[in-house]
């Protein structure tokens, strides 16, 4: 089980939580502009780092409001949460998905 | 009285040092890497191959799986492959002369909503299109089929129904694994074992060998099948895949005298168990909704699965669970397989089976091996391939995968 800290209420139980996959996936800027192979990117290919992963997590029995965590995937253990629209810390960030 | 295992013979493969070079090479000592060496040997006479393994064979999800196999999926693509495979199944023990205990007992996936009902139905109808067995039953019809099942309305969700498919059922999954290593090994295939590869030799766009821990290895031809770990694999080869990996848990409890004489799935209240021959009881959860790698899950998983699991069989309340572990599942956002060529000239990839591939081993193999033996797809994999996520030609099987992922 695991002990995640929602930057707005504190450290929670992992059962309060949902999971939203990478973070810092940007909307394309030009939709139109994109090719199909750049659609197929946004929409279905995502890192699947084995360490340190930037991610999505919801408070969703809590404040109800997504933010991001940094956590490696082999050890399960945070190294950071911090609020939507902050960069990721460290620079773990996103290496894929959407456009620049 | 439970089952009898078959006994081992005492001599299962040689455990050769690798050369320096093979005709093709198959990174993944899973049931899907021996399965294509079996039938690239077998159907295709490639026996200057090696299989190499990064821990011990059939040390992976093949020995962490709950062992269910069935065919029962919706769309003609996956009931064509599941099916072909099932009918493996059905001819593999003879042919591998080796006794893996393939009981074909059926499968009841429930129904518990008007929806799952709907959907059932509509499955059902599908596979029969398909020629696949299947039947919808009401709930006294799976009490028949099942009698320690609880029918009862005053549950939380209560049984309003299930698919059967009788020819369904359960296989050792250990035994699976070393019947086909052994067949491979007596025709020529180099197994080895404690061996990572870690990193690719190309020519241009084109795969030439492999890096590993046991020093550099020549091959013609490189197919991946290293299921929870295949993207992490491909990338080193600059090949991205659309696959997330999640922990997804099994337990088995100690033994009973036979209770339970069928394989119960609930996609909806996410248990699924059967009895293996010696007499456990086995069950399977859902996914853990995070990434991993670190083969466990949450407890919160298990607490789910087991009341849902006592719901649907009072008995099992006074279980004691014996052991719990986690797998490392690879998932698509179709939930179905990818089998396939990719960017990288005669390097294949075989991956995306998510939580449900130990059914498809046989098949998985079957195509893999024509598809790495000749360069093109077989007419059952052909729809498996990496471009279904650009042309949209997706296959979605969240509903007959049975495990929500
Ligand atoms: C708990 C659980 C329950 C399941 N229940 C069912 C079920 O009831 N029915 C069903 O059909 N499916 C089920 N599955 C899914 C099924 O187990 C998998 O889809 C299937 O086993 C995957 O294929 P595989 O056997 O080759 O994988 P694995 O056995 O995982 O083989 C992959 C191998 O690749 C090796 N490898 C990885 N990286 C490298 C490297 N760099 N170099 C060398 N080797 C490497 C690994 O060590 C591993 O041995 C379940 C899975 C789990 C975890
Ligand atoms: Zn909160």
């Amino acid at each position: 089980m695991l002990l995640i800290t929602c930057p707005h209420c504190g450290p929670r139980d992992e059962v309060e939580f949902h999971y939203g996959g990478q973070a810092h996936v940007a909307y394309p800027d030009d939709p139109h502009a994109l090719t199909d192979r750049e659609w197929a990117e946004f929409l279905f290919y995502r890192d699947n780092a084995k360490g340190l992963f930037a991610e999505r997590w919801q408070h969703a029995v809590g404040c109800r409001k997504w933010f991001n965590a940094v956590r490696d995937t082999v050890t399960y253990t945070f190294q950071s949460t911090y609020a939507a629209g902050e960069s990721a810390p460290n620079g773990v960030a996103a290496t894929h998905g959407g456009t620049p | 009285m439970a089952e009898k295992l078959p006994e081992h013979p005492d001599f299962l493969w040689r455990n050769p040092d690798p050369k320096s070079s093979y005709d093709a090479i198959i990174v993944g000592g899973g049931g899907h890497g021996l399965a294509t060496a079996y039938y690239l040997a077998s159907q295709h006479g490639m026996t200057n191959i090696a299989v190499l393994e990064k821990g011990w064979l059939g040390g992976g999800n093949m020995a962490r799986n709950t062992t269910i196999i069935r065919s029962n999926y919706l769309w003609d693509e996956s009931a064509a492959i599941y099916e072909h495979s099932l009918k493996l199944w059905e001819q593999l023990p003879e042919e591998l002369d080796y006794d893996f205990l393939f009981s074909q007992r059926g499968v009841l996936n429930l129904a518990h909503t008007l929806q799952d009902v709907r959907e059932s139905q509509r499955r059902v109808n599908a596979n029969a299109l398909n020629g696949v067995d299947a039947y919808f039953l009401s709930p006294e019809e799976v009490k028949e089929v099942c009698p320690i099942i609880n029918i009862g309305d005053d549950i939380r969700y209560p049984i309003m129904g299930a698919t059967y498919q009788p020819r369904a059922g359960i296989a050792k999954h250990d035994h699976v694994a070393w019947a086909f290593a052994r067949r491979c090994d007596q025709l020529g295939v180099d197994l080895i074992q404690n061996c990572e590869v870690t990193g690719f030799l190309k020519d241009g766009d084109r795969v030439v060998g492999v890096e590993t821990t046991r020093g550099r290895i020549s091959a013609g031809k490189v197919g991946l099948a290293a299921a929870g770990h295949s993207s992490v694999l491909a990338e080193l080869a600059g090949v991205r895949l659309p696959i997330q990996s999640h922990p997804l848990q099994a337990l088995v409890s100690e033994l009973f005298e036979p209770v339970h004489p069928t394989v119960v799935m609930s996609n909806h209240v996410h248990v699924y168990v059967s009895q293996a021959h010696k007499g456990e009881l086995v069950m399977g959860a859902g996914i853990d909704s995070y990434n991993g790698y670190g083969q466990r899950g949450a407890f919160h998983v298990i607490e789910e699965q087991m009341a849902a699991a006592v719901e649907l069989f009072p008995i099992f309340a006074r279980a004691h669970v014996l052991r719990t572990w986690g797998g490392i599942v690879d998932t698509t956002l179709d939930a179905s397989p990818i089998i396939s060529d990719t960017p990288v000239e005669e390097l294949y990839v075989n991956c995306g089976w998510g939580t449900g591939g130990f059914k498809g081993t046989p098949a998985s193999g079957y195509t893999f091996a024509h598809m790495i033996a000749t360069g093109a797809a077989h007419p059952l994999n052909k729809s498996f391939s990496l471009d279904r996520f650009e042309t949209g030609h997706l296959i979605d099987e969240h509903g007959a995968a049975a495990v929500a992922h």
